[in-house]
């Protein structure tokens, strides 16, 4: 049984990977889901859990796992828009939560835009 | 929606955009009279009169990029169709309340699902929202508050992901005791 006690370890183990992040300073990536009634309905909810996930058994420091509203693209959710400081914002539709461990592994960690998931 | 654990989700990303800095989700479930109460309550900006009626309509919503609203409308559908009930009351700068009763021996009764993944991905999303989830089922209650974990997690941000994943197990092992502690797993 998970106790609130439990979150006193993670704490500690999370402050030491926080030092790194101080260093990095607030360029942060930045994965935004669009969480409007249509990307809930088409799976969004998991997707932004996938993404958290990703980043977290990858140990990645500089991420933030955000959400936006509908924009408007229905067909194409769950939307997915991921900024890395200093690029141009990158984005992914109908993703899955399969899909956002590849953006994870394949754009976030190593550096390149998975092409087949941008419209 | 799949299971009703969306459609809270989706009410409470509108007391997101309201602006609420606190948002309470209740869900109570009664084994004899086979119901189910969902009720969110926030501390947004609240609707006018006018902005209430509208928001029950399904061809309303302040969103300027779309010009229907769906989210009240599939919430209030659900309820309904299991032969419950929906009500909607807000007041204009100080926050809205929304309940739905859920028959829950109807054959249109969807079930709640993964609420701790809807809590988790709100968490996540807005860390300077606090949330509050008080879960009963019959005479056992568990309340989850992000309060209480910001204070003990203190400098580190509830949205960290180690935290987020951490809040999801959690609030899923205490929802799981509440029905009994049968999880998914030793069900199949
Ligand atoms: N908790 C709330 N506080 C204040 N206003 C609200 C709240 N919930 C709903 N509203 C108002 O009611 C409108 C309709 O809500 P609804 O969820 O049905 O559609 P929407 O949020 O506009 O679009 P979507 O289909 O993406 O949900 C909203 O645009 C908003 O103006
Ligand atoms: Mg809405």
């Amino acid at each position: 049984m998970k106790t609130l006690e439990e979150l006193l370890a993670i704490k500690s183990v999370t402050k030491k990977t926080m030092l790194v992040r101080e260093d990095i300073g607030d360029d942060k990536i930045k994965i935004v889901v669009g969480m409007g009634t249509c990307g809930i309905a088409a799976g969004a909810r998991d997707v932004l859990n996938a993404f958290v996930d990703g980043v977290a058994e990858k140990e990645l420091t500089n991420v933030a796992v955000t959400q936006m509203g509908c924009i408007d693209m229905c067909k194409y959710e769950p939307i997915v828009e991921v900024t890395v400081p200093g690029k141009e914002k990158v984005t992914y539709v109908n993703m899955t939560a399969e899909k956002a461990a590849k953006v994870i592994e394949e754009h976030i960690a190593g550096g390149e835009p998975v092409s087949e998931y941008i419209k | 929606m799949r299971e009703l654990s969306l459609n809270i989700l989706d009410i409470v990303e509108n007391s997101v955009s309201a602006e609420a800095s606190l948002v309470s989700i209740e869900l109570t479930e009664d084994s004899h009279l086979n119901t189910l109460s969902v009720t969110v309550i926030d501390n947004g900006k609240g609707m006018t009169q006018e902005e209430l009626l509208k928001a029950k309509d399904p061809f309303y919503t302040s969103g300027t990029t779309r010009r229907v609203g769906m989210g009240i409308p599939l919430f209030k559908m659900a309820a309904e169709q299991t032969g419950g009930t929906f009500s909607i009351h807000s007041v204009d700068g100080k926050g809205t309340l929304i309940n739905a009763i859920f028959k829950t021996d109807s054959l249109n009764f969807k079930p709640v699902g993964d609420l701790h993944a809807t809590v988790s991905a709100l968490v996540s999303a807005n860390p300077y929202v606090d949330f509050v989830l008080k879960y009963s089922v019959d005479n056992n209650e568990f309340v989850f508050d992000t309060r209480e974990i910001k204070q003990k997690s203190e400098e580190i941000p509830v949205s960290s992901p180690d935290i987020v994943k951490w809040i999801r197990d959690f609030i899923e092992q205490n929802v799981n005791n509440l029905y009994g502690g049968v999880t998914d797993n030793e069900n199949t």
